[in-house]
């Protein structure tokens, strides 16, 4: 298996830097090794032209299926995300599954500055969530759930002690 | 009640918002299932329980979401119903209210006003049970008020339990079975400055060892096998409180070591865990067995005994201060009165003679039994001896041992009380001859009707 990957899909080539600071960001605080992948083509029937946004359900399956070797993998996309009860998403990720996706699009209200640090965070929530991890309630740990970018803001970058220890029994199950 | 105790319902058509919808609330940890239509969400609700919320749509066919709602109600009353909808109307919105929807969501939802409202209803469910369980706790009474007495030896008790309350320290109550370990725990625990916070118990005897571990101390997940999910112990989980150990006599050497430690440190290590966490809990222990006996026989650890008899207070047995009988007599019947919503007024004379004759080797708890059985079973507002039952019949080889003689006799005139003195059906039943019969009853004096009754402590 290539163990986690993280991916850019889109049609423009990702803002500089940018996924290279969420691979930095998630490889530490998950301790493993991480694949940068990429892809030039988002998946078109994930298009939701009357809502101008993207299902995350479709794009979560287009990225298991395309990246069957990987034990996870994360797509990150700059167009919105929806499911389909909910407005918008920041990210999406199956849960105790492969695939987590996360966008770029809402990430940068109010201070454009923040958006790495922000998509940082919201990157290691959705993996937290493919390593079977629910949202938490302690103040600070990175799997709290946050609605809004203020919410994301205000919380830690990194799991609290009590997600770090399921998240490292999750990956020890994986082996 | 955790998040994963808490069950939600998703009922729509739609496959795909089933899935996304239950997807969704997993992450905030709910249990979530999902029906696709009326019936089968009806179906659901009544086979299981509890639910603490049901997400129906409105669209739907056989039944639409009102129809559905009208329905959970009557099987669920309980569940907060959220009706959702892509067409919303200011009349369907004030029909689903008036059907007891508890909310209306517009589809598509914000993710924020999803989560905050099944927060929400989670908060006002558990408020309620907490109602509830307070009500039930007020109504056992668990002041030193509560526990009645006038016997000199139960106010030392009290005085020296008062003081301990007000201090932090351990307290070790010692007693026979039905003496009111844990009335006195709870009165300890709510005179004091840990009242507002949990007070819990736990039953050292009903465990095994690893259970009764893991119910204390708690486990990590896939600590063991069926641990699926991490656990927070009592001692965590009453935090700030006070934890009752009762029957701690009974917890094996491995635990007791574990205790020792939990005690001098205060620092819990959940089972499967590695980390130490810091709790804040008073103990209060109790055990009807003797602990040094126990430690003579190698049983007991000397050490953890000494950690746990910072102050014994010793409840006395019932027959050690029956002039507190009349007392309880009263105040059980007003609470049993209460509870049965019979109206009793109080006890013959001639129970009352009984009720002080007897040993009551189980104690006040065997007292409330007998009393809470003559209250079922009475017709008017006195309790009459025939109410009584049988006593004698309490935690065996505490009470005077009975002759044979004392044995046949009460045998006797309790076969003649369930025949109603027929003396023949009573001979058929102790398969005896009806002379032999009316021999036994001259000999022991049961011609009377009141000896009919089974008589006590003669």
């Amino acid at each position: 298996m290539d163990g986690v990957v993280v991916c850019w899909i889109g049609e423009h080539e990702a803002p500089r830097g940018l996924v290279e600071h969420v691979v930095g960001h998630v490889r530490g605080a998950l301790g493993q090794r991480l694949r940068i992948g990429f892809e030039p083509e988002r998946p078109a029937e994930a298009r939701d032209a009357r809502r101008g946004q993207y299902d995350t359900g479709v794009i979560l399956k287009w990225l298991e299926a395309r990246h069957a070797g990987a034990a996870k993998v994360l797509g990150i996309t700059d167009v919105d995300l929806f499911i389909p009860v909910l407005t918008f998403v920041f990210g999406e990720a199956q849960l105790s599954g492969r695939a987590a996706v996360v966008s770029t699009a809402r990430l940068h209200a109010l201070d454009p500055a923040a958006l790495p640090r922000r998509l940082g965070k919201e990157s290691l929530h959705e993996l937290g969530h493919a390593f079977g991890l629910v949202h938490c309630g302690r103040p600070g740990c990175v799997m709290t759930r946050s609605p809004g970018v203020a919410e994301i803001d205000a919380k830690g970058d990194v799991f609290c002690p009590d997600c770090r220890l399921l998240y490292e029994e999750a990956r020890r199950h994986a082996r | 009640m955790s998040r994963k105790s808490t069950r939600i319902l998703v009922v729509d058509d739609e496959e795909i918002v089933r899935e996304s919808l239950s997807s969704w609330l997993r992450k905030d940890g709910y249990t979530v299932a999902a029906a696709a239509d009326g019936p089968t969400a009806l179906a659901m609700l009544a086979a299981e329980e509890p639910w603490a919320v049901v997400l129906v749509d409105l669209k739907m066919t056989p039944m639409d979401g009102l129809q559905v709602l009208e329905e959970a109600h009557k099987v669920r009353p309980d569940a907060a119903a959220v009706i959702m909808t892509a067409y919303a109307t200011v009349d369907t919105a004030v029909r689903a209210m008036k059907l007891g929807a508890y909310d209306y969501l517009m589809k598509p939802f914000d993710p924020e006003e999803l989560s905050i409202m099944v927060e929400k209803i989670v908060a006002q469910q558990s408020l309620r049970r907490e109602n509830l369980i307070l009500r039930k706790v007020l109504k056992r009474g668990y002041t030193f008020r509560d526990l009645v007495s006038k016997s000199p030896a139960m106010q030392a008790v009290f005085e020296l339990a008062k003081a301990a309350a007000k201090s932090g320290s351990t307290v070790l109550v010692l007693g026979e079975s039905g003496t009111g370990k844990d009335l006195l725990a709870r009165a300890i625990h709510a005179e004091s400055d840990r009242c507002t916070r949990p007070f819990l118990a736990v039953s050292c005897a009903a465990l095994t060892e690893t259970l009764l571990e893991s119910e204390l101390f708690g486990h990590e997940r896939g600590a063991f096998t069926g641990a699926t999910e991490r656990h927070p112990g009592k001692f965590e989980a009453a935090s700030g409180g006070t934890l009752f150990l009762d029957e701690i006599g009974d917890i094996g050497p491995k635990l007791q070591i574990d205790l020792l430690r939990v005690l001098e440190e205060r620092k819990v290590t959940r089972v499967g865990g590695t980390t130490p966490i810091a709790v804040d809990v008073r103990v209060v222990a109790a055990t009807n067995r003797q602990l040094p006996k126990l430690i003579e026989q190698g049983t007991f650890r000397q050490d953890l005994f000494y950690r746990l008899n910072v102050i014994p207070l010793t409840l006395p047995p019932l027959r050690e201060r029956k002039e507190d009988i009349p007392l309880l007599v009263g105040h059980l019947l007003e609470t049993l009165s209460v509870e049965t919503g019979k109206p009793v007024e109080g006890v013959s004379e001639e129970t009352m003679a009984h009720l002080l004759a007897h040993d009551w080797p189980g104690n006040v708890r065997e007292l409330r039994n007998v009393l809470e059985r003559a209250v079922v079973l009475a017709r008017g507002s006195v309790l009459r001896p025939e109410h009584l039952g049988p006593l004698g019949e309490g935690r065996p080889g505490t009470a005077k041992p009975l002759s044979l003689e004392e044995v046949e006799r009460r045998h006797i005139a309790e076969i003649l009380r369930q025949s109603g003195g027929n003396v023949s059906q009573a001979a058929r039943v102790l398969d005896i001859d009806r002379a032999t019969l009316y021999t036994k009853i001259r000999k022991y004096d049961l011609r009377r009707e009141d000896d009919l009754q089974p008589a006590h402590g003669r």
